[in-house]
């Protein structure tokens, strides 16, 4: 980690205000077109305004919803999955084939025949999430539990303990922290098919929005959208990382 | 007996499906069947459609690779030789990354309207980051005696880069390119599903919206085939060239 000394942050500050007010500079004057980049004041108003009158708050939580109902599905199906798989050598034979052959398929590439399966409806939103997120945590937890320590294994076998005694005091603990980096992964997945499946399917969100906003050359609106998004995206992210802090902070003390 | 092990699973589950396509069990309108889908892709690829709908995607997919190594290179080189730079740029930079990249096509499509360009500059943006990331760190883990070495032999900046920098960095820069190319072709056929009237996502949406079932199938099914190939010759690349590199950088 890089770590940040006061002159270094002022100066980071510095840099992004002198962009920012370049940017404002020239759009204002119309050095460069404000229709494709209107100057930030104009993209902030916009936002408090959708803040102010409440617009945005019900796209907002319908991403959310759609992206954590969806994320949360895969992740318990996929370390469900992953701890079945990752401990019986047996299946890893027959199925790490078949997860290594679908794992560069584009998860976006199963909406048309979702679509064909289930209709343009909210459960063809949250599979679509979910079977696209399911992946990376599915994959890291196959990992996670196929390469603990086998002395773990013998102290639970001189312990007596049973299977799920074993999975859950033992198994689970020790592949923690190759879950949570699927977990990480699995959540920006499932926010960029929370976008596409608004955007493919018209359901309401802020995906949904900002492509209505181009689609009515509202670009304020446009980069509002944008910079909501990408402020999820980063406010996600540090939550799971605030949890896997308090959860598995033990792991990384003890090396 | 690998060989059989790996088709056992696949083999299984589709001649299920086909079974019970068959017997009615499962609505054909949706679902098909697999010998159904394999006459389909046999079709799109004889009349050459897959191929095109392939070239196209895999052209744009390149394209915003290149363009995201090159711009990835650029600003890693410069970010990690001068930690100054690092400083003052590298949190406006942070902040852009966790945006979702198709987020970015409403705005791409402002910009540039239908087209490669579009659909390029979608990819480049969500390929940057692991190729700037992974630059970074590997021109930091140059030892400093090699730009002694350089300001003793009074190198130019270009021959810095070309000499040292470059050769030093290049295996682990490769590992962040060979990430890339992986998010490249998932990105590139998102964004020909939702917007782009291109490539392989265009061809799976075209035929959904035909309800031609089984045509949807067999592009998921070339898709597939298509993403594993790319995965495997990068791994080739891995294997052959590069071995010695990453042997020499570790």
């Amino acid at each position: 980690m890089t770590r940040y000394s006061i002159s270094d942050r002022v100066g980071a500050l510095a840099f992004a205000i002198g962009i920012l007010a370049a940017w404002q500079f020239l759009a204002s004057f119309e050095f460069i077109s404000p229709l494709f980049f209107p100057p930030p004041s104009r993209s902030l108003l916009a936002l408090w305004d959708m803040i102010v009158n409440g617009q945005i708050w019900l796209p907002l939580t319908s991403t959310i919803r759609r992206m954590i109902f969806g994320w949360l599905a895969a992740s318990v199906c996929g370390v469900l999955l992953g701890a079945i798989i990752g401990s019986s050598p047996r299946l890893r034979l027959y199925l790490e084939p078949t997860l290594e052959f679908l794992r560069p398929l584009p998860a976006s590439a199963i909406i048309p025949a979702a679509i064909l399966l289930l209709g343009l409806g909210p459960s063809m939103a949250i599979s679509v999430i979910a079977f696209g997120s399911i992946w990376p945590v599915l994959l890291a937890s196959v990992y996670g539990f196929k390469t603990r320590d086998p002395r773990l294994t013998e102290v639970a076998q001189s312990l007596e303990m049973s299977w799920v005694r074993f999975q859950l005091e033992i198994a689970l603990p020790a592949a923690m922290p190759s879950i949570f980096a699927g977990l990480r992964v699995s959540l920006s997945i499932s926010l960029i098919l929370a976008v596409v499946v608004e955007m493919q399917s018209g359901q309401q969100g802020l995906g949904q929005n900002i492509l209505l906003a181009q689609r009515n050359y509202r670009s304020a609106e446009l980069y509002a959208g944008i910079f909501m998004l990408g402020m999820l995206g980063l406010t996600l992210n540090s939550l799971l990382s605030t949890a896997e802090r308090r959860i598995i902070g033990w792991k990384r003390n003890a090396h | 007996m690998i060989f059989v092990r790996a088709l056992a699973v696949p083999i299984a589950f589709f001649t299920l499906w086909e079974i019970s396509g068959r017997l009615g069990l499962i609505p054909q309108e949706a679902l098909s069947r697999p010998s159904l889908f394999l006459y389909a892709l046999y079709y799109a690829l004889a009349d050459g459609s897959a191929f095109t709908a392939a070239a196209q995607t895999l052209l744009t997919t390149f394209s915003g690779l290149a363009v995201a190594t090159v711009a990835g290179i650029f600003l890693g080189v410069l970010l990690g030789s001068r930690p100054i730079l690092q400083r003052v740029v590298g949190p406006s930079l942070e902040t852009l990354r966790p945006i979702p990249s198709v987020a970015l096509i409403p705005l791409a499509l402002l910009l540039f309207g239908f087209g490669i360009r579009l659909e390029i500059a979608v990819i480049a943006f969500a390929c940057v980051w692991p190729v700037m990331i992974v630059t970074i760190d590997a021109v930091k883990g140059i030892h400093p005696r090699f730009f002694q070495v350089a300001d003793g032999l009074e190198l130019s900046h270009a021959q810095r880069l070309r000499k040292i920098i470059l050769p030093a960095a290049i295996g682990q820069i490769w590992v962040g390119v060979r990430v890339a190319t992986g998010i490249a072709l998932i990105v590139a056929v998102t964004v020909e599903i939702v917007v782009n009237p291109n490539g392989l996502g265009y061809a799976m949406i075209y035929a959904q919206q035909m309800f031609q079932v089984d045509l949807v199938y067999a592009y998921l099914i070339w898709t597939c085939l298509i993403g594993w190939a790319l995965n495997w010759l990068t791994g080739q690349v891995d294997r052959r060239w590069l071995a010695k590199y990453q042997m020499s950088s570790t």
